[in-house]
């Protein structure tokens, strides 16, 4: 509890112990009605100094407003009525009092717990002085300086281990408890957590650009994008609080003047007047205000908890709705790690075949020369190759050994005029030709992640109806990955425009209230993740350029985590809606019940303060979702 | 221009209204409140010295929530 809410709590108990102990002893006439009276002030002094304050800004209708009005009103009907019965409204303002004391606790309590499990911040970075640890601010930290991590303390900035080898742990990044061996040479992020052994990192970006602080803003900015049911919200309190106050000065007015003028009855002014201001105890929209925002956050934070990062609650509230998920093949649901599968000679031994592949392909680091070189597996004695060409959508022509090696896809065959046999195999087909002849193919891969097909599977359970894949990869490759995952449809070849056509496609498809979600790793696919309803990017633990494009980032490369999203975002919503409808059909009865004086002030109060607190209690379900 | 200020609300509707004060303060082109992190992100119009335009801003919303703060 902070100071205020202590200062607010010792008001409380001084209050309720005055009003017990007044009920005790047998005080009549002006002196009870001062007793009285000291105790109301001191429970709701601030209360009416802000409604006065609010009058005088010419900003009425506010809740301080309408339980001053009703307090106040209570009082003097007392006092008018002569019935010397001042409980009810001290009571009133106690009970309010109570609940936006709890409302307050609760509210800061969940924003600290929340905060805490984002709590990836590293306080400073040991940086070494004279032979000596310094423990600095990691803002002052320049980039290519030498920081030390020792066994329990945070990776502050990203860069690469230069000695020491460790196991780090990146839940709290990714959700993922399985730590993670880092060794010398390593590139290393920001925010891991340092196991075993000593580090001596070289920084390779200022702190502000390290990945820890970019996690940070995003996720502190991510309530500022609001929801619709935010907007719905805020905009409701505005027009529904003058909407209230102007009934209930007609529940107090009206019904007399009718009574007078044209039933022939008594006016009964205290009565209508009493139903009108116990109207204005049940009209506090607190309930709505606070739990609709308080969900979100806790979604939002429960899911960055799980290494899923949302960047607003509006994304959250799209993802809810997702019903057709698009996926990029190639880093998404395969590893993007090709590896040889097949070495189809001609004349040429095998090992010959990749040695030469490898020799030819040493210069490149494109995904498909490493996996030859890996394939090859001994090391590469470059001065046996020369004159490297590398023609760009073709393959690469060198020399090595004296022999021309041509070696590339069926267009770089076409190309040089050289006949060449198709493949059966599935895969990418690199072809060889050796001093003009034909040498034979090698088939290379990708390998599909282990959780890709139950990824699909989860999706499909959490309520997405049609699951798509885009790649540019070959249709035969595209087929049977399809095939394996139960994918329902495959568009293959494609270039990257093409898949925002595609995107486009099928976005003009879709039912009007469905929304779409691209996942992509996010490297080459920024176009297509603006352009979806929703962008997911994965695997984006140091990738800047995919939490910039996404509007959902997952830190993990695990595709079970976009079902997971889903379903975070599903019940989070689930409990906003469960607010909303409870609130509101509570107020609304309650409001009706007033009406008709079955209600009492009393009655009034505790609908208020309880309506608040099972909303609040509810909107922190939302957090709970390691489970989902 | 863009900054980041520490605020102190106690109340989700109470952040409403100082994010529209913020807003309609002569100065500023945009404002956002945080409730949850209890921020307030403000975007200065071109020229605009942040730290007059703040307390301006601080005086708008207290006149609509006395209890709030803003740390400068």
């Amino acid at each position: 509890m902070n100071k205020k809410q202590k200062k607010m709590l010792i008001r409380i108990i001084i209050a309720a112990v005055m009003l017990i102990v007044l009920h005790f002893i047998p005080v009549t006439g002006i002196l009870r009605l001062v007793l009285y009276l000291a105790v109301y002030l001191i429970i709701g002094y601030d209360i009416l100094r802000k409604a006065g304050k609010g009058i005088k800004n010419r900003r009425v209708f506010d809740e301080n407003f309408l339980m001053a009005v009703a307090t106040v009103g209570a009082f003097v009907l007392a006092v008018y009525s002569k019935s010397g019965d001042y409980n009810e409204a001290i009571a009133v303002m106690l009970f309010y009092q109570i609940g936006e004391l709890f409302q307050s606790y609760a509210v800061g309590k969940s924003r600290k717990n929340i905060s805490a499990l984002m709590d990836i911040r590293p306080d400073y970075a040991n940086v070494e002085q004279d032979g000596r640890l310094k423990q600095v601010d990691p803002d002052e930290v320049e980039i290519g300086s030498t920081v030390v991590v020792q066994p329990g303390e945070k990776v502050p900035i990203d860069g690469i281990v230069t000695e020491g080898n460790a196991a780090l742990n990146t839940s709290a990044l990714t959700g993922e408890s399985l730590p993670r061996d880092v060794q010398t040479g390593d590139e290393i992020i920001s925010g891991c957590i340092n196991m075993s052994g000593l580090l001596k990192i070289r920084t390779t970006k200022e702190f502000g650009e390290s990945t820890v602080s970019k996690i940070l803003e995003l996720v502190e900015n991510s309530s500022s994008r609001k929801s619709r049911s935010e907007e719905f919200i805020s905009k409701f309190a505005r027009v529904y609080t003058p909407a209230v106050c102007y009934s209930a000065l007609a529940l107090a007015v009206l019904p007399p003047i009718v009574r007078m003028l044209f039933l022939g009855l008594a006016p009964a002014w205290g009565d209508w007047i009493y139903r009108a201001l116990t109207f204005l105890v049940i009209s506090c929209p607190c309930a709505l205000v606070i739990s609709i925002p308080l969900s979100f956050f806790a979604g939002i934070g429960g899911a960055s908890k799980e290494g899923i990062l949302i960047k607003g609650s509006n994304y959250l509230e799209t993802l809810s709705h997702v019903k057709c998920v698009v996926f990029d093949k190639t880093g998404t649901l395969t590893q993007g790690v090709f590896e040889v599968t097949g070495v189809h000679h001609n004349e040429m031994e095998n090992e010959r075949l990749l040695e030469y592949a490898a020799l030819a392909e040493c210069a490149s680091s494109h995904p498909i020369s490493k996996s030859l070189q890996k394939a090859y597996g001994k090391e590469i004695d470059r001065s046996r190759v020369e004159d490297i060409e590398e023609i760009s959508g073709y393959g690469i022509v060198a020399k090595a050994d004296g022999n021309t090696i041509a070696i590339g896809n069926d267009r770089l065959m076409q190309k040089l005029e050289i006949p060449y046999q198709d493949c059966h195999s599935v895969g990418t087909i690199v072809h060889m030709a050796i001093n003009g002849e034909y040498a034979g193919h090698i088939v290379i891969s990708d390998i599909e992640k282990p959780h890709s097909w139950e990824a699909i599977a989860q999706l499909k359970k959490a309520g997405v109806e049609k699951t798509v894949m885009l790649t540019g990869d070959a249709k035969r490759v595209a087929d049977q990955v399809a095939a394996s995952m139960k994918i329902d449809e495959v568009y293959s070849e494609l270039l990257p425009g093409d898949k925002v056509a595609k995107v486009e496609e099928l976005l003009e498809e879709k039912k009007e209230k469905e929304r779409l979600a691209f996942v992509g790793d996010g490297i080459n696919d920024a176009p297509v993740l603006t352009r979806a309803d929703i962008g997911i990017a994965m695997g984006a633990m140091g990738s800047d350029a995919a939490i910039e494009a996404a509007d959902v980032v997952l830190m993990d490369d695990d595709p079970m985590q976009i079902a997971k999203a889903i379903k975070i975002s599903r019940k989070c919503i689930d409990i906003v809606y469960q607010n909303i409808v409870f609130a509101l059909v509570i107020k609304f009865a309650c409001l009706g019940l007033g009406a008709l004086g079955i209600a009492n002030m009393w009655f009034a109060i505790f609908a208020d303060v309880g309506v608040m607190i099972l909303a609040v209690l509810n909107a922190i379900r939302a957090l709970r979702v390691h489970n989902l | 221009m863009k900054k980041t200020y520490k605020i102190e609300v106690d109340c989700a509707n109470c952040a409403n209204l100082m994010e529209e004060a913020a807003r309609k303060t002569a100065g500023v082109a945009g404002a956002t409140v945080n409730f949850m992190t209890q921020k307030m992100i403000v975007e200065f119009e071109e020229g605009q010295e942040p730290g007059q335009v703040m307390q301006t801003v601080l005086k708008a919303c207290k006149k609509v929530e006395p209890d709030c703060g803003i740390e400068l």
